[in-house]
């Protein structure tokens, strides 16, 4: 009896050709929304949190001030000497980089660029997990004495010099010159969108000295050695804090620490909604889909209901009709599901390679719209044709 | 009537619709016996409760009371599968409108009774071609109703009530809706089936040059059977 009804069954499909492509097409068009909506959304997802852990995840990094609450404008910067007690007081550490950042113009010749200067120490490059792509880093000599020597990014090397090799000339930024001594492997966007390679590093004292002509440090990077120790680093690195700053018992902290995980939750948490929101644009289409089919299956009930009259009343049975219905919509149904699949796999690939970011399968999706696709065909396929068939053969022939 | 076995025996027959108010009362009791081998002309008005009998008769509607007895069996009791079953290995069915499924071939429109019944694709092609033949619509299988005449697209549907061989051909107003030429040929086709095949046929007409092809003439008047007389003359 399967057997033969299916041979019905997709008779039927075939006789109506025309009905049985909008039906799938309908369902194709829903599920490969939902599908690549939801499948580029999560490829954007997992590149921020990629390039996140690209910055190290055994990263702290302190800042003056809260971001909400009252001080936060007025609180004082980081000192030296703070850098210090951290790098000798706190165990587990790996580096400890103070920060100092300056807007200025760096000239080479006759062009001219305007970068971020950034004073720090060796550590500096081993906490933002840098990689020096040529020349070399900083002398303990040239960190303690200031000298005028600096590391560029790919960006500044590109507009500064062009191809040409930078590593020992001279750039002039304000009014000193100072030796490019290495370049600095390209990293790229950061997660927030920025330029990570628009950069000039410094020893710290040469900045403090010629650029900002304070003490000031304006952020600290602490690398922990093993990323489990990284909770208790932070409060023993708060606490000293708090004791070097004079902060009362009852007094909120005038200084933040984030973590990593802190600030990779932020920005995947920004795309998870994006990826929601497209998800949920798309399942209005796959909804739009569904009325569609819905329409088209409606129209045609008048001559459905006729034909199932004829075959009841040449001995068809009332489970061999529905029967047939059933495997009509599910494969009908099934089709435009996994045409759907297929299609929403390449234009994911497709899409995914234009915007560079990872394409991931994620079998979840792909099964809740194909079930959503069946569950719709099912229904709005199976259900009139059920009503029809419960009718007197002689009812449902005389239909109009 | 015949003092043989019946084949079909109707007794006490009615058929009410609605109720209340409204309720309509179709049949009001008849009795009526048919013999194996017999051509039966149902006539009457409109509304005389011929094609309610007729589709009581085909098991296609039930009765409000009496009994309907098939081959001796009681169908009135019959579920929904069984009378299903015996439509589909005892009974064939012509209609005025031919009801044959759009956009479907001639043969495939044939072998449907046959899938429903079982049979292999093997013999359900031979047979269907056969009774195709049988019609005289040899090279037309292919074609579909929309691309068949009136009468071409009645000989389908004669094709496809006789490919399972039933006991009983029912036919409701089978030239209704066809010029008198094709009539005529029809009514040769199904008196020959009658003739050759020993097929018992019920046809419902209002038209008396189609009763004439009968070996009986049923008269319907309001949900009565008014005469029951056997045909003299036509062969």
């Amino acid at each position: 009896m399967l057997w033969n009804t299916l041979l019905l069954a997709l008779r039927a499909i075939r006789r109506n050709l025309m009905r049985s492509f909008l039906t799938v097409l309908g369902i194709v068009i829903g599920v490969a929304a939902v599908i690549t909506m939801v499948t580029l959304g999560n490829g954007a997802t997992q590149s921020v949190s990629d390039q996140i852990a690209g910055m190290g995840s055994n990263l702290l990094m302190l800042r003056p001030g809260q971001r909400f609450g009252p001080g936060s404008e007025g609180a004082p910067n980081f000192k030296d000497s703070d850098i210090e007690a951290i790098r000798s007081q706190i165990g587990s550490i790996e580096a400890v980089a103070p920060v100092v950042n300056k807007t200025a113009t760096a000239v080479y010749q006759a062009k001219n660029w305007s970068t971020v200067v950034t004073g720090s120490s060796n550590d500096y490059f081993l906490a933002g997990n840098w990689v020096i792509a040529s020349g070399r880093s900083f002398s303990e000599a040239e960190e303690r004495a200031g000298k005028a020597v600096c590391v560029i990014g790919e960006t500044v090397r590109d507009k500064l010099f062009g191809r040409q090799n930078p590593v020992g000339s001279e750039i002039r930024i304000k009014q000193f010159a100072c030796e490019v001594i290495g370049l600095l492997k390209s990293r790229g966007q950061s997660a927030m969108g920025s330029d990570q390679d628009d950069a000039v590093v410094m020893p710290l004292r040469t900045v403090q000295r010629r650029l900002t002509g304070n003490q000031d440090v304006n952020m600290i990077m602490i690398s922990v050695r093993n990323s489990a120790a990284i909770d208790g680093v932070k409060d023993q690195v708060t606490r000293l804090l708090r004791e070097r700053r004079n902060i009362a018992e009852n007094e909120e902290d005038d200084f933040r620490v984030m973590d990593p995980r802190q600030i990779s939750e932020t920005l995947t948490g920004t795309t998870r909604i994006l990826t929601m929101l497209l998800g949920a644009v798309a399942a209005v289409s796959l909804l739009v889909g569904g009325i569609g089919i819905m329409n088209i299956m409606l129209v045609s009930v008048t001559e459905r209901t006729r034909e199932i009259g004829i075959r009841l009343a040449i001995g068809a049975l009332e489970r061999e009709v529905l029967l047939q219905f059933l495997i009509e919509a599910v494969v009908l149904s099934s089709l435009g599901g996994l045409i759907g699949i297929a299609l929403a796999t390449g234009a994911s690939i497709g899409l995914a390679g234009m915007m560079d970011i990872p394409y991931l399968f994620d079998p979840g999706i792909n099964l809740l719209s194909f079930l959503f696709s069946a569950a719709i065909g099912v229904l709005f396929g199976f259900f009139p044709a059920r009503r029809a068939a419960r009718l007197d053969p002689i009812e449902a022939l005389r239909h109009e | 009537m015949t003092g043989e076995a019946a084949l079909i025996r109707l007794s006490a027959i009615s058929k009410t619709y609605g109720s209340g108010q409204a309720a309509f009362q179709a049949l009001k009791g008849i009795d009526l016996s048919v013999a194996a081998g017999e051509f039966v002309a149902i006539m009457g008005p409109s509304g005389s409760g011929k094609s309610t009998a007729m589709n009581i008769l085909g098991c296609l509607d039930t009765p409000t009371t009496g009994r309907y007895e098939f081959q001796g069996v009681a169908v009135e009791g019959m579920t929904r599968n069984q009378r299903a079953l015996l439509r589909r290995h005892y009974l064939g069915f012509v209609f005025q409108g031919f009801n044959l499924l759009a956009r479907t071939t001639a043969l495939e429109n044939v072998e449907l009774p046959l899938i429903y019944r079982g049979d292999p694709a093997g013999s359900r092609h031979q047979a269907a071609r056969a009774a195709l033949e049988q019609v005289g619509l040899q090279g037309w299988e292919h074609h579909s109703p929309n691309e068949l005449s009136g009468g071409q697209q009645q000989r389908v549907a004669i094709a496809r009530a006789i490919v399972t061989r039933p006991a009983v051909l029912l036919a409701d107003e089978p030239t209704g809706n066809l010029d008198s030429r094709n009539s005529r040929e029809i009514m040769d086709l199904i008196a020959a089936l009658n003739r050759d095949l020993g097929i018992t046929v019920l046809m419902v007409t209002h038209e008396p040059d189609m009763a004439a092809y009968a070996s009986r003439v049923v008269h319907f008047v309001d949900g009565l059977v008014e005469s029951d007389r056997r045909n003299g003359g036509h062969a």
